[in-house]
């Protein structure tokens, strides 16, 4: 058993379901990455581990406990963290400020976890007085994934980290995760750049209308023909 | 000449400037509320003006009672006593309001037009629970001394033709708009709840996430924005007099200050309050007896030249509002609370 | 329960009150109270074209009600010769240099590149407006002013029938409402409701300061009416002779003198409720006819567009429909409605006083008329009208019976029981609150809910 999986989930936002079955599991020091195509659920996957989607059937486990029912800020103080792909930082406070809101719940001293996020970006250290609003498109997701690293996560959730940032700018963001992984954090990511998501993952999961239709160690995926050639562009 | 400078000078002061930077502060310390519910709560609240009616009738309540046991402060007015518990009983009808009207909205989501319009039903019962009270009329509440400098002291004191007077309730309300201001943003700066506040109004779904409590943060904004009220409307009505209808008016040069300085942004809602204040004021002031002092005795002005009749004084906040949103439709300053 | 039902039985339940009103109190009393509740009506369903057709927020009703009640004054009062000659001229010059200025202003726009060159030319227009304007306007006002001021000083009106400022009055609020619109119909809606709140405000500033217009504070009394006077009528033969025909069995046996007297009292009496008839029907078919034709346009292609941009301005938008044109439409329209309505209120009230006009009566009482009715619902606007008018009219009588019921144990000058009395008339803002809020929570689609529509305005 995995530390967090979600097992046979059905559920959606009212109306139909998008997820018809699907499951998804991530262990500690492991980066497992969610990939396919537009509309195959694979966001609403992540919303419904972290509780932003009600399951109708299916269950979500944590480190063994069933979190299915708990709200998403109970699992944010269970060890969970979660990027949003849009709005995910606080526009108008300062660096700092952003993480310090990371680390609202934690009472005890958040210096060196902060220090060590500046160690992670250290362009966030210099731009710490900063309105987070200003920054680049990169330096924002930095913020945001440092924003949710000041928690402590032992799971980090990503959605599409990478989504308008230039090549470059991804290729850097990728490396940290692979650090952040270093630290035994378990990172599950979807990813639209599925190829350099996949060549980082330790496991994949292939999505198609809410259900799994492949499952193998990323190296693995991205060398199966019929992944390359339905969900990678040949 | 160089007298009528001076004299010119010290008329200004006397008529514009001492008089704006009073109204100003009592502005801003309305529209601070104002954004502040804006920012947080999502809507434009109309009973905010009733609300400072409310925390103001309280505080003369009080201060009736106290000048009837003979309780004093001096040279200063005895509603400063009052004041705790107005902030007090205001604040304790926001909460209420919160709770009877506007959760029920909050916690449906609903549209902020129909917040907007549960507020005017709250305006109407706190309208109708003031007049209840103390009726419509005009209320004197100030006590102490009315003057720190009158304009005789002043003239014999320096020689000049002009007097410059400045009221007690002048010099308080700025010292204690100044004192609420440096309270509010050392609040929202440097504290966790503060933080907490800022970030739910930045961005309501992450703020959620980081585990930040909305219902403490809903708290924390009626508790602030009631308690401006009511210091804010003391402070008018002792300035100028109590009644709870020009209460009411208050709430258009207020939310144009709020708009006009970027809704949800503090330090806008301040500048706002000034730029109202001062327009208000400079726009209504006749300026015969000033450019006397200024041009040569062939050139002086036979009217009053005064650019706006006093009854059209709401008009200036109004033009303000919308000359600026339509040059910059989001107000001087961008953004939400920060 | 249907729509249809629930407006019947609302109806009934105002009938019913509107009779036990007749028989408790008088039946003038009865039909003063029916009159302002048509009126009401008549506003209601100009703030329910705005708000439930198109979802806009429109907190300036009050101006438009005034300027309704400026049209009735300008129509029907015979002129001020003298003061015309005085000071008119002038005003038509300060008019020109105001239309001068406006067309230089928006030339500069047009033509000039934008910069400081289009600012400095803007500004220059302005200034030169100002001062020219005032130079005609100042003196024209003061002369027209001093055309004896204690019962004129102003122009006087064009001395037409009153009736006819009825339509006058939905013009004048129309083109206000289309100047008004062109500058704040561009805001968000809670910045277009601050703002027309703003405007309001304004245009009553104006009418209480502007003499030369309708005298301001000093009020114009004695309008003309359009239908008979008491006493003309208690003079009529053939009013008395109905009278004495509808109370034959009463007049009957009484002696000479004994008949004469009583026939007198019972014409003054009935003079009294014959011209409020007569109120009554010109302002029912002025209702009926504002109705219909909300009716027909709710119904129509028109309204159908009204309703999607309402339920989905993006959306509409992006189908091709120009938002901005449509809710001017109906800016226009429901402010026209108002027009007539505060039109008729003056003429009713015989008197035009600028004072009178307060928000809280003319701006949010009109506002809860529209939601306690059904906002969207023509005959849920009307109810609406009748329900809360009745209410807010009866509530002063009954917060007073009440205050006499609880305290009348106390001394009569008891100090506190004083102060009740005296409050007992500020219990109506009160009463109208809660009715709001109750009435938004617990049946947000009001007594006659919207029925063509999908959506509803205040629960979505």
């Amino acid at each position: 058993m995995s530390f967090l999986t979600g097992t046979d989930m059905y559920g959606g936002y009212g109306g139909g379901d998008i997820l018809r079955g699907c499951a998804v599991a991530v262990d500690k020091g492991e980066i497992v990455v969610m990939v396919g195509p537009n509309g195959a659920g694979k966001s609403t996957a992540m919303k419904a581990l972290f509780g932003m989607v009600r399951l109708r059937q299916g269950e979500v486990r944590l480190a063994g406990q069933a979190i299915t029912h708990l709200s998403p800020q109970s699992r944010v103080r269970r060890g969970m963290a979660f990027v949003p792909q849009t709005g995910n930082i606080f526009t108008t406070m300062t660096v700092q400020e952003n993480l310090e809101m990371g680390a609202f719940l934690r009472r005890d001293d958040i210096s060196e976890s902060m220090e060590r996020v500046f160690g992670l970006f250290p362009a966030l250290g210099e731009k710490r007085r900063q309105t987070a609003g200003e920054l680049s498109g990169g330096q924002r997701q930095q913020v945001a994934i440092g924003r949710a690293l000041m928690t402590q996560p032992a799971v980090l959730m990503l959605d599409e980290p990478t989504a308008g940032v230039a090549p470059i700018v991804m290729d850097e963001l990728f490396d940290r995760i692979l650090e952040i992984r270093q630290a035994g954090i378990a990172v599950l990511m979807v990813e639209q750049n599925a190829r350099q998501a996949l060549a980082i993952a330790d496991r994949g999961f292939v999505l198609v209308t809410g259900e799994n239709r492949f499952t193998d160690s990323g190296r693995a995926l991205l060398a199966n023909p019929e992944v390359r050639r339905s969900f990678l562009g040949g | 000449m160089e007298v009528d400078v001076v004299n010119a000078m010290v008329l200004l002061a006397n008529f514009v400037v001492v008089p704006a930077l009073a109204y100003g502060s009592q502005l801003a310390l309305g529209a601070l509320g104002i954004t502040l519910v804006y920012g947080i709560l999502r809507f434009a609240n109309f009973s905010h003006g009733d609300l400072m009616a409310f925390g103001t009738m309280v505080v003369i309540l009080l201060t009736w009672q106290l000048q009837a046991w003979d309780i004093g402060l001096g040279f200063l007015p005895t509603a400063l006593l009052a004041l705790p518990l107005g902030i007090a009983a205001t604040i304790a009808v926001g909460l209420a309001a919160d709770r009877a009207v506007f959760r029920f909205y909050r916690l449906r989501r609903s549209a902020p037009m129909v917040l907007a319009i549960a507020s005017v039903g709250v305006m109407f019962v706190l309208n109708g629970v003031v007049r209840v009270v103390i009726g419509p009329d005009d209320r004197s509440f100030s006590d102490g001394a009315r003057y720190l400098i009158n304009a005789r002291e002043f003239k014999s004191l320096t020689g000049l033709a002009e007097g410059l007077s400045i009221r007690t309730s002048q010099v308080l309300t700025l010292a204690l708009a100044v004192i609420a201001v440096a309270v509010l943003f050392w609040f929202l700066r440097r504290t966790r709840a503060g933080k907490a506040m800022r970030a739910y109004s930045d961005n309501e779904d992450l703020a959620l996430l980081s585990g930040v409590e909305p219902d403490r943060v809903v708290l924390l904004t009626w508790a602030i924005a009631a308690s401006l009220a009511a210091i804010a409307g003391t402070l008018y009505g002792l300035d100028k007099s109590f009644q709870p209808f020009t209460y009411f008016q208050l709430l258009l040069p207020m939310f144009a200050a709020a708009i006009v300085g970027g809704i949800g942004q503090p330090h806008g809602a301040i500048a706002g309050g000034f730029l109202v204040a001062f327009s208000e004021i400079a726009l209504t002031y006749p300026y015969k007896k000033f450019l006397g002092y200024l041009l040569p005795d062939d050139m002086r002005p036979v009217g009053l030249v005064q650019l706006l009749s006093t009854d059209y004084k709401l008009s200036v906040s109004f033009v303000i509002l919308v000359v600026v949103l339509l040059w910059r439709p989001t107000g001087l300053f961008r953004g939400r609370i920060s | 329960m249907s729509g249809n039902a629930r407006a019947a039985i609302g109806f009934g339940v105002v009938a019913a009150a509107l009779l036990s009103i007749g028989l408790g109190q008088s039946w003038s009393v009865s039909l003063a109270v029916l009159n302002l509740c048509l009126i009401s009506a008549v506003m209601a369903l100009g703030v329910n074209i705005q708000w439930g057709y198109a979802g806009l927020f429109n907190v300036g009703t009050m101006a438009f009600a005034a300027l309704g009640g400026l049209a009735a004054v300008v129509v029907s009062q015979p002129p001020v010769h003298e003061a015309v000659s005085a000071g008119g001229a002038s005003l038509l010059l300060a008019a020109g240099a105001a239309c001068l200025t406006v067309a230089l202003i928006s030339l500069a726009c047009r033509r000039l590149p934008a910069g400081a060159l289009r600012t400095i030319a803007v500004v220059l227009a302005a200034l030169a407006g100002y001062f020219s304007i005032g130079a005609f306007f100042n003196p024209a006002v003061e002369a027209i002013e001093a055309v004896d001021p204690s019962s004129t000083g102003y122009l006087g009106g064009l001395g037409l029938p009153i009736v006819m400022s009825w339509a006058v009055g939905g013009l004048f609020a129309a083109g206000a409402a289309w100047a008004i619109g062109r500058v704040a119909l561009g805001l968000r809606a809670d910045y277009f409701a601050i703002a027309t709140l703003g405007i309001s405000e304004i245009v009553i500033a104006v009418l209480k300061n502007e003499d030369w217009l309708a005298r301001g504070v000093k009020n114009v009394t004695g309008l003309d009416r359009p239908v008979p006077y008491e006493i003309g009528l208690q003079r009529a033969d053939w009013f008395q002779d109905l009278v004495h025909s509808l109370h034959r069995d009463t007049l009957t046996g009484l002696t000479e003198t004994e008949s004469a007297a009583l026939l007198r009292e019972l014409v003054v009496g009935a003079s009294s409720i014959f011209v409020k008839l007569c109120y009554a029907g010109l302002f029912a078919a002025v209702l009926l006819v504002v109705l219909l034709l909300s009716e027909r346009a709710l119904r129509s292609p028109w309204g159908r567009m009204m309703r999607a941009i309402r339920d989905n301005e993006t959306a509409a938008e992006a189908l091709g429909k120009d938002v901005y044109r449509r809710h001017m439409q109906v800016f226009v329209l429901g402010s026209a409605v108002v027009g007539v309505a505060g039109a008729m209120l003056v003429t009713l009230d015989g008197q035009f006083t600028p004072t009178s006009y307060i928000p809280l009566r003319f701006t949010f009482l009109i506002w809860v008329m529209v939601i306690v009715g059904g906002s969207g619902n023509n005959l849920g606007a009307v109810l609406g009208g009748f329900i809360v008018w009745l209410s807010w009219i009866e509530a002063e009588p009954v917060a007073l019976w009440a205050v006499a019921t609880l305290t009348a144990a106390m001394p009569p000058d008891d100090p506190f029981r004083v102060h009740l009395v005296e409050a007992a008339a500020h219990v109506r803002p009160i009463l109208m609150g809660v009715i709001l809020l109750l009435v938004m929570r617990f049946t947000p689609r009001g007594v006659v809910p919207e029925t063509v529509g999908r959506q509803r305005p205040l629960s979505s």
